[in-house]
């Protein structure tokens, strides 16, 4: 049946069965595909995406089952999202990549909430995104030196 | 190959991948596809466009180990180009142009994509920069000799200046010279120099734009989700589509070589489909012994004589006359490789041809086997080779089985309907082509703090045997493989031994990063330690005594020494330090892992020394990141990986169960990398093999002991 969802700021209409999830949805019926496939059962992060700003794994959540404004990893913006993005590219965090997308909808969400985050408190915030290449270390420093640019 | 409906012999690849010519030439009659009339294509590597762009066409497949980043480099160190007018790309499968030099097809692996692109690179380059200074000559009338390039502008003393771009189409026109100057390492700029280049793929990555297979759509396209037999060997007796073909999405239902293909609108109704399919297998070929059932039967073989991988003096007359042999036995499960990115493939193609794209990492024989199949002249079959989300070996398919499956899946359609195959991470866990399952069993004797004889047995599957690759790795029978790093030891040993015992197990197993290391430096390192530990010497000084003729090895372990500035394996605190070296693919590394008893009695790795020698280091950034990243890589699987089998079925499924390490469980990580004027070499696998061993150790002088059997966390067979 039809769904209608929000979008990066524009609804849309989806004709999927009630539990298609999310994921399936932005990636094959909207045709954005940033947000990525790694697991489907909520165990790797690579599908985070944002409903309401909260970071959701959109691999378990179905589209029946999404009320808010759901913000994918191509409507990032702000300035917490260019303080990341500008300590990724600055560190050369990526590796392969796959992850990313998910490593960096995970560490902005946890800056928006949290401007100082700890060594604690990124484990906390970080450690549902598996990044099979390792490059957690870089992760890591990537969101203490983006905290540090948001202090200003 | 277990199930496919083809039968690729050793000869036909043979035939087909262009005479297997291994010599450094630099292909002249092909110029990189050029954009267009004024884009300058001095030869198969390099295009540059009015633009001034300079694109290196790489022929290393990208996952992440950064070839682009470092063939830019390269290139961009001869031309001095400057780093922001730089861009790579795969090159086209074409073998007459991009074998690898190392294997005379085109194909990644064994680290070696600097090593082999080093010369042939920057070769291409120069040749490049010589064309672009005369075609300025030519247009400024002045001598070449007076031309200066910096950071991608051409300056003449006169004050004349201009940028690559302003001289490609004048440089097109003339001949490619000869012999173009190399720069000397006195000149490099780039080359080993600290943050003067960025990853030419990273900011696209950080911000979800680069394309994978997956991301690939087109009209019509359908993708595909293959049911395979839940036992290895297993094949299709019959099955039921009439629930499958009732889901919304679904438009088909094939049965293929390798299983049954559900055809659909996208990937959720596929998955359904697949869910709503009724499949009935053969298992009457199904290998169905367990882990457990095979490391009884390897335990007992490594009990019996098998074929010499090395030997020397006479290692059973030395255990013989000793006081007290030591014995240890190691065990290593089956690994899944589990790339981030599920194996996937996209493919259209009719009477005309093909265009396969897809992460391919030995696009010549992936591309034969894919004409193969559909029945196309190999010509009209276009291989486009994607950026990939992770290997470690996965995709550098001996096989071919996943460029077999995609093309099946194809031809079953029918023309004109192009397909999207992706496996699920259940289909990658579960699917097989794992990292072997490995039993050490060793014999050793100390005498006045020496080491008195050292035995080994090795047992387990060999992935070569038999296959197209036996005749470029195997000698004499023998699968290196399976015993490299454990059939000659960098320590000076009078009396040594290394057996091997080959074993057929219907389980499809594959290289993973690092290879045979993955599972003989843990068994080399961790006895070695056990046996300085008896002869009461110090980790580092009792083996840096018996590395004499292993300079650049001892090089790196002193430099890690150093690092961590090594007092010994106690580091107070209750944590303990221990080491692990290992020389692979010509790459040395030595690392240093301090470790404690964390939460539920599960090894904590708090931090990470490493020391690298690869040669002339390219990127140290990359260098630094590969070491990293191979930490954890090898620390997450020797701490938690296991892919056991039951009964022949593999139990972990997703990565519930196929635990990986996560953000918490990385340790704190400095590297180290020793100059040197070498020829430069791999940094993609070396890594991981001295990890494992490295926290072994430091377990051992905690009083936990070296664990003996891999995974150290849980463990199931
Ligand atoms: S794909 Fe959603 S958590 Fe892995
Ligand atoms: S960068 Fe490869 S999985 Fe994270």
């Amino acid at each position: 049946m039809a769904h209608t969802l929000t979008i990066n700021g524009r609804s849309h209409s989806v004709d999927v069965d009630d539990d298609t999830p999310l994921l399936w949805a932005i990636r094959d019926n909207l045709g954005l595909t940033g947000t990525k496939f790694g697991c489907g059962v909520a165990q790797c992060g690579a599908c985070t995406v944002w409903i309401d700003g909260q970071p959701v794994r959109s691999c378990v959540t179905p589209v029946s089952a999404v009320e808010g404004k759901v913000i994918t990893i191509e409507a990032l913006e702000g300035k917490e999202a260019a303080a990341v993005q500008a300590a990724w590219d600055s560190l050369d965090v990526p590796q392969c990549g796959y992850c990313q997308s998910g490593q960096v909808m995970s560490a902005v969400a946890l800056l928006k909430e949290n401007r100082k985050p700890s060594d604690r408190d990124i484990d906390l915030a970080m450690n549902g995104n598996i990044c099979r290449c390792a490059t957690y270390a870089r992760i890591r420093t990537a969101i203490h030196a983006a905290a540090r640019t948001l202090e200003g | 190959m277990t199930a496919h409906d083809l039968t690729l012999s050793r000869r036909s690849l043979l035939a087909g991948a262009g005479g297997l010519i291994i010599a450094l030439h630099l292909p002249k009659a092909a110029r990189a596809q050029s954009a267009g009339s004024a884009t300058f294509a001095p030869n198969a590597f390099i295009r540059v466009a009015p633009d001034h762009s300079v694109t290196v066409l790489v022929k290393h497949i990208e996952f992440g180990q950064g070839p682009f980043t470092g063939l830019a480099t390269l290139v961009a160190e001869e031309m001095d180009a400057d780093w922001g007018q730089m861009r790579a790309e795969h090159a086209p499968a074409d073998v007459k142009l991009y074998a690898n030099l190392a294997f005379g097809v085109q194909g990644t692996g064994g680290s070696t994509a600097i090593a082999n692109s080093f010369d042939q690179i920057r070769k291409a380059a120069a040749t490049a920069r010589v064309m672009l200074v005369q075609a300025a000559a030519q247009a400024w009338k002045v001598p070449a000799g007076e031309i200066t390039i910096e950071k991608g502008v051409l300056t003449h003393a006169s004050g004349k200046q201009g940028r690559f771009g302003d001289f490609a189409e004048a440089a097109a026109k003339l001949p490619v010279p000869e012999n173009a100057p190399l720069k000397q390492p006195a000149q490099f700029k780039l080359i080993g120099k600290e943050g003067v280049v960025k990853r030419l793929d990273g900011a696209d990555k950080a911000r979800g734009k680069t394309k994978f297979t997956i991301d690939i759509s087109a009209p019509n396209m359908l993708t595909v989700v293959v049911a395979r037999p839940p036992r290895f060997g297993g094949k299709v007796a019959s099955f039921d589509a009439t629930d499958a073909l009732k889901v919304k999405g679904v438009v088909d239902v094939k049965q293929i070589g390798s299983g049954v293909a559900v055809y659909a609108q996208g990937m959720w109704p596929a998955i359904k489909g697949r869910e709503a399919l009724k499949v009935v297998w053969d298992e009457s070929e199904a290998e169905k012994r367990g882990s457990a059932e095979l490391v009884a039967e390897y335990r007992a073989l490594a009990r019996t004589p098998g074929k010499v991988a090395g030997s020397h003096g006479d290692a059973e007359a030395a255990l013989a006359k000793a006081e007290r042999v030591i014995e240890a036995e190691y065990v290593f499960p089956y690994l899944a490789h589990a790339p981030m990115e599920p194996l996937d493939g996209y493919l259209e193609w009719n009477a005309q041809g093909a265009l396969a794209r897809f992460g391919s990492q030995f696009q010549t024989t992936e591309h034969q086997t894919i004409a193969q199949i559909l029945e196309l002249p190999p010509e009209k079959v276009q291989l486009e080779t994607m950026l990939a989300g992770g290997s470690f070996g996965r995709r550098a398919q001996v096989s071919q089985h996943l460029a077999a499956e995609l093309a099946m899946c194809a031809k079953a359609i029918g023309p004109n309907r192009p397909v999207k195959l992706v496996w699920t991470r259940e289909d990658d866990l579960t699917g097989g082509y794992y990292r072997p399952l490995f039993v050490h069993r060793m014999r050793g004797a100390v005498k006045d703090g020496k080491i008195a004889g050292w035995s080994t047995s090795i047992v387990g599957q060999s992935f070569i045997l038999g296959t197209f690759f036996e005749q470029m790795i195997a000698k004499n029978g023998l699968d290196s493989t399976m015993f490299e790093g454990a059939n000659e030891l960098p320590y000076e040993i009078s009396d040594f031994h290394c057996e091997v015992h080959a074993t057929k197990v219907g389980v499809p197993t594959l290289w993973w990063r690092s290879v045979g290391h993955t599972h003989t430096a843990y068994a080399v390192e961790c006895f070695m330690d056990e046996l300085l530990q008896a002869a009461g010497q110090d980790p580092v000084a009792g083996r840096l005594a018996l590395m004499g003729k292993e300079p650049r090895l001892a090089g790196v372990l002193k430099a890690v020494a150093e690092l961590a500035k090594w007092t010994g394996p106690d580091a107070g605190n209750g944590r303990a330090r221990g080491v692990g070296v290992a020389e692979s693919f010509g790459t040395f590394v030595a690392q240093i892992a301090e470790v404690s008893v964390g939460e539920g009695g599960e090894p904590k790795v708090h931090k990470v020394w490493c020391a690298v020698d690869c040669g002339i280091a390219v990127n140290p950034d990359v260098i630094r990141a590969q070491m990293e990243g191979g930490i954890g890589f090898g620390l997450g699987h020797a701490l938690y990986g296991e892919l056991t089998l039951d009964k022949g079925k593999p139990v972990q499924t997703n990565f519930d169960s196929y635990r990986s390490l996560r953000i918490h469980e990385m340790p704190e990580v400095e590297v180290k990398i020793i100059a040197s004027t070498e020829k430069p070499t791999g940094v993609g696998e070396p890594g991981v093999p001295p990890i494992g061993p490295a926290v072994a150790n430091a377990l051992a002088r905690l009083g936990q002991g070296r664990p003996r059997r891999l995974p150290m966390v849980g463990g199931i067979a």
